[in-house]
């Protein structure tokens, strides 16, 4: 407080203004962000339609833990589950193989970044081309996915009306920018890998598998750690391919929590608002391991600086 | 360098790869590639099966059909409608709360960066219902800046924490010395850290025009209809109605793709900058 006295104008300045440059940056993101998760589990404790009375007064009914107890007996949000885990664990592959691109990628000669933008171009367009794209090529009969499987056991495929291989056939349009993304941040990486440590591990005789998995690797930890956590990120907002390709079909075999939560709250199973909100809880809860693993390791960066 | 300089190799391993760049390429794009062919295909061939063999002309009507008989330019209008403000919206909000947590050492600092990097993490899920309520009741259903707005305040959260890191990356003897002069703070961010931050707003510029230009899921939840439904949305919709009419869903395909990949091969650099999160220097 001795300070204020002796610069009292800059001393509120400099602690005023801080609130005012984040008012309203922070407004819009509690209203539209912070304040509506508060709301959404709140709301799934509540069976609610959607819909308000004559005067405007929620309609909701209290039903405490009801919408969660009966998705434990749902079947269809246990498939979406177990769904949500292909999607991850099938989804770390855009790591290795976005390494093998920039690895692939990672020369100098000619027209070399021609080529490397054109690499990228999958994680540039919509998700909903990307899903019209592979629906094209996994098309009955005459799609070059089935036409290839055809010519192969004679045989074709129809990937996505199979429901022990559609999801996998979602996963696969998904990998297809994912990896892009991956290889992007793995390019960049490489990049920046120190040449001297390179150069002095070759004069020690290391190469190949051993010089990528011994030097390389340890270098490309920070691309590898953001890969990692758009990759989960990614594989959890899945829904954009499954509503395109599928529409969680056939027979609800493609359904994911992302998108079964959009059926129950606003699909053509009518307004269950509150049971959506349920779902939707379940998967922040998922998504927030991850998170506070990516705050907590922020954090342990911040400190160290 | 890593991978070794394949100059150092073999002559035939350089031949080899030379060969093996744009045989990989055309691999990788081969869905892509398939499907621009298809939209430059006579309706009549797909008709007949010829799906791959040679096209009997360039059939530009797909496009020309396209524009004149579905409402695709309007999506494309409205597309642009939530884009922009978007934009413009995000990068202006998150430049003061970048500003404000970069340089200002107030005790809540870290605490609100890191809300606003949770934030950006959340599923979309768990805002649908709340979000969808709020912008109906607002009288904000079904309008671009309803589907503007919510952009504008989710895409702070990422948004924030790039400027955040790229002041932070600023000397901050600039910032000291104008104190010492007695500018006031408002003129410090406008007039010393601003000019500073053009590639960062390129950078951002870019990548929020991608993002929201491709969402799907927002405009699925906030708006219906031709009025105001974006490209990504009027797209899901013409194809629900095309049913299996490929030369016409390929054709709507490659335009709905066309702004975010002519942005990206324009602003390359920015856009890379962007995605790195500025962490991968």
């Amino acid at each position: 407080m001795a300070e204020a006295a002796s610069t009292p104008r800059r001393w509120t300045q400099r602690t005023v203004a801080p609130w005012l440059f984040l008012a309203p940056g922070l407004f819009m993101f509690t209203v539209y962000v912070l304040w509506p998760i508060v709301e959404s589990v709140t709301l799934s404790f509540y069976d609610w339609n959607g819909l308000y009375d004559r005067d405007g007064n929620f309609t909701g009914r209290f039903v405490g833990m009801g919408n969660y107890r009966e998705l434990m007996t749902d079947p269809a949000f246990t498939t979406s589950l177990w769904n949500n885990l292909k999607w991850l664990v099938l989804y770390m592959l855009a790591l290795p193989a976005g390494l093998f691109i920039a690895i692939f990628l990672n020369q100098t000669v000619r027209g070399i970044r021609l080529y490397k933008s054109l690499f990228f171009f999958p994680f540039v367009i919509s998700q909903v081309v990307v899903g019209l794209i592979f629906s094209w090529f996994y098309a009955p009969n005459f799609g070059l996915f089935y036409k290839l499987i055809e010519s192969i056991t004679g045989k074709g495929v129809a990937v996505l009306a199979d429901p022990n291989l559609v999801t996998y056939g979602i996963i696969a349009a998904g990998l297809w920018p994912q990896i892009a993304y991956v290889m992007i941040l793995y390019l960049t990486g490489l990049n920046n890998v120190a040449p001297d440590q390179i150069e002095a591990a070759r004069l020690d005789g290391a190469k190949g598998w051993r010089m990528l998995w011994y030097v390389v690797l340890p270098q490309l930890r920070p691309a590898t750690f953001i890969a990692v956590i758009v990759t989960v990120i990614g594989a959890l907002r899945s829904f954009d391919l499954v509503s395109i390709m599928t529409n969680g079909g056939p027979f609800g075999s493609s359904r994911v929590l992302s998108y079964y939560m959009f059926e129950m709250a606003l699909g053509e199973y009518g307004f269950r608002m509150g049971y959506g909100a349920a779902i939707a809880v379940v998967l922040f809860a998922i998504m927030m391991i991850f998170i506070s693993g990516f705050i907590w390791k922020m954090w342990r960066d911040e400190r160290e600086r | 360098m890593f991978p070794r300089p394949i100059q150092k190799s073999s002559p035939v391993a350089q031949w080899v790869y030379t060969i093996a760049l744009p045989v990989a390429l055309i691999l990788w794009l081969f869905p892509l590639l398939g499907v621009a062919l298809t939209s430059l295909r006579p309706a009549s061939d797909l008709a007949q099966g010829n799906y791959f063999g040679m096209p009997s002309g360039i059939a530009w009507e797909n496009y020309v059909f396209i524009f004149t008989k579905t409402p695709i330019g309007k999506y494309m209008v409205n597309s642009l409608w939530v884009t922009i403000p978007t934009v413009i919206g995000a990068v202006s909000l998150s430049l003061m709360t970048g500003f404000a947590l970069a340089v200002y050492g107030f005790r809540a600092n870290i605490l609100v960066f890191f809300m606003f990097v949770a934030g950006n993490f959340v599923p979309f899920q768990i805002l649908m219902v709340p979000v969808r309520d709020m912008t109906l009741n607002l009288g904000m259903y079904n309008t671009w800046y309803g589907l503007a707005l919510f952009h504008i305040a989710f895409q702070t959260g990422f948004c924030t924490l790039f400027m955040r890191n790229f002041i932070k990356a600023l000397p901050f003897e600039l910032i000291e010395a104008a104190r010492v002069e007695g500018v006031s703070e408002w003129r410090i961010f406008w007039y010393i850290v601003l000019p500073l931050m053009r590639p960062a707003i390129a950078a951002l510029s870019v990548l929020v025009f991608t993002f929201i230009w491709n969402d799907f899921f927002w405009a699925t939840v906030l708006t219906q209809g031709v009025d105001s439904q974006p490209i990504t949305a009027g797209l899901s919709s013409l194809n629900g109605q095309w049913i299996a009419q490929w030369h016409l869903v390929s054709a709507g395909s490659i335009l709905a793709a066309l702004p975010p990949v002519a942005m990206f091969f324009l602003m390359q650099k920015h856009f890379i900058a962007g995605l790195t999160l500025g962490a991968v220097k």
